[in-house]
């Protein structure tokens, strides 16, 4: 039981983390139809900036450590939006009205141009950071000395991950610009005819999707302690599967995906062997869109005449 | 159609003016991942390949032609590996220090063999590198049944009656490095409570260390690369336990020490005996201080592999493959590492492995004898 109680902890928070990443990927694809597979490398991108601001500010000598998160969080949530916002100007708005692929493998290049330009500027080596949240809770002690752990950065991911798909889920429902969003989602040309200002709109959807993936990117670096320039690769590909189970284009979706891909890998690596655990989350994810084409909670396309 | 004219022109015109360019010297290759996620062992590589080519340079270059280096990438790919060997076999390149990954040096060294390239690895410890009785290869390290051999002599020593986990990461060297260990463990009595693999690029390992913990694992020996055991022992700290990590020579990187932290701690590994601290390599390990350059790791096994193969062209007076390589099978060779001995499948008869341990600074020194 306690053995169980432990791999759930881990199950939950690993699919946390992919959640994080995927709502990301769902929220640029329920707006412009479009697969990011950039969004992985925007990912490491954020979790480079986390690091190189957490770099800064403690040689300024700053020690208030949630002062110094608070920094961290705004100056990489700041500078990955940038990113996304060029990544779009660039590679995918002179391509939108162009045939349906074009973007989709203008996205896979610019994988490639910012997984090689963080290789060039940064290094090939891994960057790693000291434990910054430390501590946690043992939650129970077995009678076999099998102790249940909970650490606080533990608690901190999974927390994050549920704010902010309740605070994404406001603003695409409640706000002006949410609306606008689902304007343009469900025909762009109607959207422009009604007044809504589709490339801006379109453009901040980049831009809060690339922010998502600046507090994902900056969550992976607390929990695991280090970056790389490779790391996008993997944690894109784990995402963009949770995006697909959980259906994609919905936001809640996204994180129930990534819980989904998280415990589906944990437990399997638990009870049976490490060594098939992505083959037993593609099988499901496989089993589940044959049953369920559009995901846990996609609704069906409606065909557009 | 005219432009493509002129293109193949200049493009012929820019090969012949190379080409005569270089007409007095020769070229030599080294090879290794360059970039990707083991691009901290290329630099190593170019590091010691870059200082022995200029020494040797100094000294009047190789049968009166003075050497340059050619640094080709492999990314630790075995696709790549292949394709940068074809390019140095129909370069005529005639030698190649190379490459660093067992899984890229094996599938190289038959396009190596097939086009009269002598290959020496400073690194690649996987026994099948040898094995396949390639005319072509040698190595200045040692081979990975020797270091599980050590490994296990070191655990059946001072684990005797503990329980003990073995984890791959299910490439040629860290799922051949585990699987001799085992077979040596095996032999020694004691056998695994766990013997699981990873995927390498993974990050996330806290549902196989909680396997560990359930099992009471007292030491996960990791064949694998650095980085994913450095995770494996973060995540098993966290988890709040003491087990110890043992593994082989990738640990050998000051890297090792920067995921882990402090918690790196008491980490074992097996490795050559540090050449650092070798007689014969004083003078080098001076020089390569001057140029601000740390010659860990293998920066010296590349310096080393170089010598071999500049001692045994002068010996045999020409640089032709097949005959230098007759000739470092039947000689001596006085290298940085000391003195080198070939038998006759390319490996070095000394063996040295010895078992190291992580301290708390982010260094790591030679176990003695008592284990301590």
């Amino acid at each position: 039981m306690d053995y169980f109680a432990q791999q759930l902890i881990n199950g939950l928070v690993l699919g946390s983390i992919y959640g994080l990443i995927a709502i990301g990927y769902t929220m640029v694809y329920g707006i412009v139809g479009m697969i990011n597979f950039a969004h992985g490398d925007i990912f490491m991108i954020g979790g480079f900036i986390a690091l190189i601001s957490f770099l800064l500010l403690v040689s300024l000598g700053l020690t208030a450590i949630p002062l110094i998160l608070l920094v961290v969080l705004l100056v990489a949530m700041a500078v990955t939006a940038l990113y996304g916002w060029t990544v779009e100007r660039i590679a995918y708005r002179p391509l939108r009205h162009s045939f349906r692929l074009a973007p989709m493998l203008s996205a896979i290049g610019m994988s490639f141009v910012l997984t090689n330009y963080s290789q060039v500027a940064q290094g090939a080596r891994v960057k790693p950071v000291p434990p910054i949240i430390t501590g946690g809770y043992t939650l129970h002690e077995g009678p076999e000395g099998f102790a249940v752990q909970l650490s606080n950065m533990q608690i901190m991911v999974v927390l994050v991950t549920i704010v902010l798909l309740a605070m994404f889920t406001w603003l695409v429902s409640r706000t002006r610009l949410g609306r606008d969003m689902r304007a343009c989602e469900q025909d762009q040309t109607m959207a422009a005819l009604l007044g809504v200002d589709v490339d801006r709109t379109i453009s901040m959807t980049f831009v809060i999707g690339a922010a998502l993936a600046a507090v994902a990117g900056m969550m992976y670096l607390l929990y695991y302690g280090q970056v790389d320039f490779f790391m996008g690769f993997v944690a894109g590909i784990k995402a963009f599967t949770a995006a697909v189970l959980g259906g994609i284009g919905s936001l809640p979706g996204a994180v129930l995906g990534g819980l989904a891909i998280g415990l589906i890998e944990t437990f399997w690596s638990a009870y049976f062997s490490v060594e098939y655990k992505d083959v037993a989350a593609f099988s499901i994810l496989i089993i589940v869109l044959i049953f369920m084409p559009t995901g846990l909670l996609g609704r069906p396309e409606v065909e557009k005449v | 159609m005219k432009s493509l004219k002129l293109i193949g022109l200049a493009f012929g015109a820019s090969v012949a003016l190379s080409t005569a360019a270089f007409a007095d010297d020769l070229t030599i290759a080294v090879a290794g991942p360059m970039t990707g996620t083991e691009s901290a062992f290329g630099r190593q590589m170019k590091n010691g390949a870059d200082l022995a080519v200029a020494d040797i340079n100094a000294a009047g270059g190789v049968a009166g032609k003075k050497l340059v280096l050619d640094a080709e990438d492999d990314a630790c790919d075995p696709k790549q590996a292949r394709s940068v060997a074809e390019k140095i076999a129909s370069a005529k390149i005639p030698f190649v220090a190379g490459h660093f990954c067992s899984s890229s040096s094996i599938p190289a060294s038959e396009a190596y063999a097939d086009g009269n390239v002598l290959q020496i690895t400073p690194a690649s410890t996987n026994p099948l590198f040898t094995e396949r009785k390639l005319w072509n290869v040698a190595r200045v390290c040692g081979r990975d049944d020797q270091q599980g051999l050590i490994a296990a002599q070191y655990i059946a020593k001072n684990f005797k009656g503990k329980n003990i986990a073995i984890l791959n990461d299910k490439t040629t060297y860290g799922k051949g490095l585990a699987d001799e260990t085992k077979k040596a463990l095996n032999k020694a009595g004691i056998t695994e409570k766990l013997n699981e693999s990873y995927n390498k690029g993974d990050k996330d390992f806290n549902a196989i260390v909680s396997r560990l913990k359930k099992e009471n694992i007292d030491l996960v020996y990791v064949g694998g690369y650095h980085q994913e055991a450095g995770l494996i022992l973060r995540q098993m700290r966290d988890q709040g336990m003491k087990t110890i990590l043992m593994s082989g020579d990738a640990l050998a990187d000051k890297e090792y020490a920067s995921i882990t932290g402090p918690a790196g701690e008491g980490t074992l590994f097996t490795f050559g005996p540090d050449p650092r601290n070798k007689p014969s390599a004083k003078k080098i390990v001076e020089a390569f201080k001057a140029k601000g350059i740390d010659p860990e790791g293998y920066t010296l096994y590349t310096y080393a592999a170089m010598q071999v193969w500049s001692q045994a062209v002068k010996k045999a007076g020409t640089t032709d493959a097949k005959k230098v390589m007759n000739t470092i099978k039947a000689g001596k060779w006085d290298t940085v590492l000391g003195q080198l001995e070939y038998d006759a499948k390319g490996d070095i008869k000394q063996i040295d492995y010895v078992v190291y341990k992580w301290d708390a600074k982010g260094g790591y020194a030679e176990l003695n004898a008592n284990g301590t």
